[in-house]
């Protein structure tokens, strides 16, 4: 038998009953993706629980050394595929510490608002889902409803809907479009009402209670050193959050709370992100009040493609600017950096090693839901195979990035 | 930032005098090189000590150095949850790479540690279930080695793949199989 750690068993129970191995997965509609979970069945009761992963690995860090840090970008997306503006800052902040540069501040607060809005859809999806895989299928659909109004936001910045690749190393890729603005202030004005409706929608179903409160009970202790991070472990009653704590980007310059539960059962976990949402949102509309004028990216040629794309069919410097970053990229000191943002998910961090060329020598994704996958073994009194099923939703695991 | 400094310096340093090398602070994080055999003691003092108290391991990983020798590298990065300071910690690993588990420490190593294994077959001595976490069991080489080919190494499944095995590849026959590296049960 393999080592796998023991779930508390009912006491003073004693059926005689033949333990049972189970599959769920890898193809399961409570996966949330390719998770494939080895349960020893005693009963009803999950004895042992030994999680497979590994299915969707796409050798993300070893494509990543032989690419250019700007052709990065587009595999960053795929990590946490829910929300990757987030992933694509986590990233272009990483070579910027290397880099020893900053970018614009209109760059900052185009860069702060995407990630929030990438925030609130994906949390939208997991406070949808989490009900739908305990029967309540409802709320997904209306949640699906308003991520799509984020998703034609994404979509009028970048052209995409999922894959953004937004950011660039100094910066974004290009300014907003005209009555973008507009429309996120519009989206601020309606969503609040609309997590209103969530909450009446789930806070009396009695079914969801009984299967979320006081089950998956993670302690605050037992969070810190399974390593969990983001909303998972701030529903233990653990008041950190990067943003807050080791400010990026223009986040000292905004005002929000840090949401935590001292429950730490599955119910707290959805709150939270509930929450989330409306300090995000809140957040959005401080960008929008303070947004300023300038330039998107820095203005280094060595390092940023030309500002107005026009220039490159006019200008031989533009054109050979152009052409140099986009066919030898750009060089960066030799060094190593570790750098962190708040995911939705958690901590998002990337460990860069750069031995002075244009690609990275090493690069190391510091995963939030590969870690807090792993919480799985610390659970506390989810003793029914039907509440696995809740602690693994409200652990919310995106698969493309445990597996990166 | 330098009272940072100077008070993990000054406890590492009282502790462990010239073993471990203070490798200074930069880009927002305190960097030290240790020995692979005082590894844990280390971690345990950053963890432990009232004035530093390291509870959050953020990640492990490894770092392949190929050709220089020692070829590998653990690399361990810590955050202090009450001080808000992160500390890397360094260990240069020869080859075969062999280092103490820190699962004892910290039970996030677990998996950190699975996967340095796979990817680099960095052995962890003491871990509790070294299994490959990525690839699947019988998977032949450590994919993210240097001498690895990108593509992998051609057979039936992978007709795009590098011909033969690169020279430096370990020996697979003689190549140490972890405790608990065996197929699981199931499918």
């Amino acid at each position: 038998m393999t080592e796998v750690t023991e779930l508390m068993r009912p006491e003073g129970e004693a059926l005689d009953t033949k333990e049972v191995l189970l599959n769920l997965g890898p193809q399961h509609p409570s996966t949330h993706g390719v998770l494939r979970l080895v349960l020893e069945l005693d009963g009803e009761y999950v004895a042992r629980v030994d999680p497979h992963i590994g299915y969707l690995h796409r050798g993300t860090e070893k494509l990543a050394e032989s690419f250019t840090y700007t052709q990065i970008f587009p595999l960053t997306d795929r990590l946490d595929y829910v929300c990757p503006p987030s992933n694509n800052l986590a990233f272009a902040l990483a070579v910027e510490k290397l880099l020893g540069i900053e970018a614009p501040i209109r760059a900052q607060y185009i860069r702060v608002m995407m990630a929030e809005l990438a925030r609130i859809s994906g949390h939208l999806l997991i406070t949808g889902a989490l009900p739908m895989d305990l029967g309540a299928m409802t709320a997904l659909l209306y949640a699906m409803r308003e991520r799509e109004m984020i998703m034609d936001l994404l979509e009028m910045v970048t052209g995409a809907r999922m894959h953004t690749s937004f950011c660039r190393v100094g910066g974004v890729r290009e300014d907003l479009p005209d009555g973008f603005l507009a429309k996120v202030r519009e989206f601020c004005d309606i969503f609040p009402h609309r997590i209103r409706d969530y909450e009446r929608l789930i806070e009396d179903n009695r079914v969801f209670l009984k299967r979320t409160q006081g089950v998956g009970i993670i302690s605050p202790e037992d969070g810190i050193d399974l390593g969990l991070s983001g909303p998972n472990l701030r529903a233990s009653g653990v008041d950190w959050d990067i943003r807050r704590d080791e400010p990026y980007e223009i986040y000292d310059r905004l005002e929000f709370n840090v949401i935590t539960r001292n429950e730490g059962d599955c119910y707290a976990r959805w709150q939270c992100r509930v929450e989330e949402m409306r300090e995000s949102v809140r957040i959005i509309e401080q960008c929008l009040d303070q947004m300023p004028e300038g330039p998107f990216q820095v203005d280094m040629p060595t390092i940023a493609f030309p500002m107005d794309k026009d220039r490159v069919h006019c200008s031989m410097e533009a054109l050979i600017q152009h052409f140099d970053l986009s066919a030898y990229g750009f060089k960066v000191p030799k060094g190593e950096v570790y750098s962190a943002i708040e995911a939705p998910k958690g901590e998002l961090g990337f460990y860069i090693v750069s031995d002075g060329s244009e690609k990275p020598f090493r690069m190391k994704v510091r995963a939030p839901s590969f870690v807090n996958l792993q919480a799985l073994f610390g659970v506390s009194n989810a003793r029914y195979l039907a509440d696995m099923i809740a602690v693994l939703g409200s652990l919310d695991p995106v698969m493309a990035e445990v597996d990166k | 930032m330098s009272v940072t400094t100077s008070v993990i310096s000054t406890l590492i340093a009282e502790r462990f005098g010239e073993a471990i090398e203070d490798l200074g602070f930069s880009l927002g994080i305190h960097a030290f090189a240790a020995p692979p055999d005082r590894i844990v003691e280390l971690c345990r003092l950053l963890k432990e000590h009232p004035q530093l108290r390291f509870g959050f391991l953020c990640d492990v990983c490894g770092v392949d150095y190929y050709p220089e020798t020692p070829r590998y590298e653990a690399v361990y990065h810590l955050y202090s949850l009450p001080n808000k300071w992160r500390v890397r910690i360094k260990c240069r690993l020869g080859d075969p790479p062999r280092v103490p588990s820190v699962t004892g420490v910290w039970r996030t190593a677990n998996w950190h540690e699975r996967e340095a294994w796979d990817m680099y077959g960095i052995h962890f001595e003491g871990h509790p279930d070294l299994r490959r976490i990525y690839m699947w069991e019988g998977f032949e080489g450590f994919p993210q080695r240097k001498d690895f080919p990108l593509r992998g190494y051609k057979d039936e499944l992978n007709p795009f793949g590098a011909d033969g095995p690169a020279p430096n590849q370990p020996d697979l026959a003689t190549r140490d199989i972890p405790p608990g590296g065996r197929t699981t049960p199931g499918t």
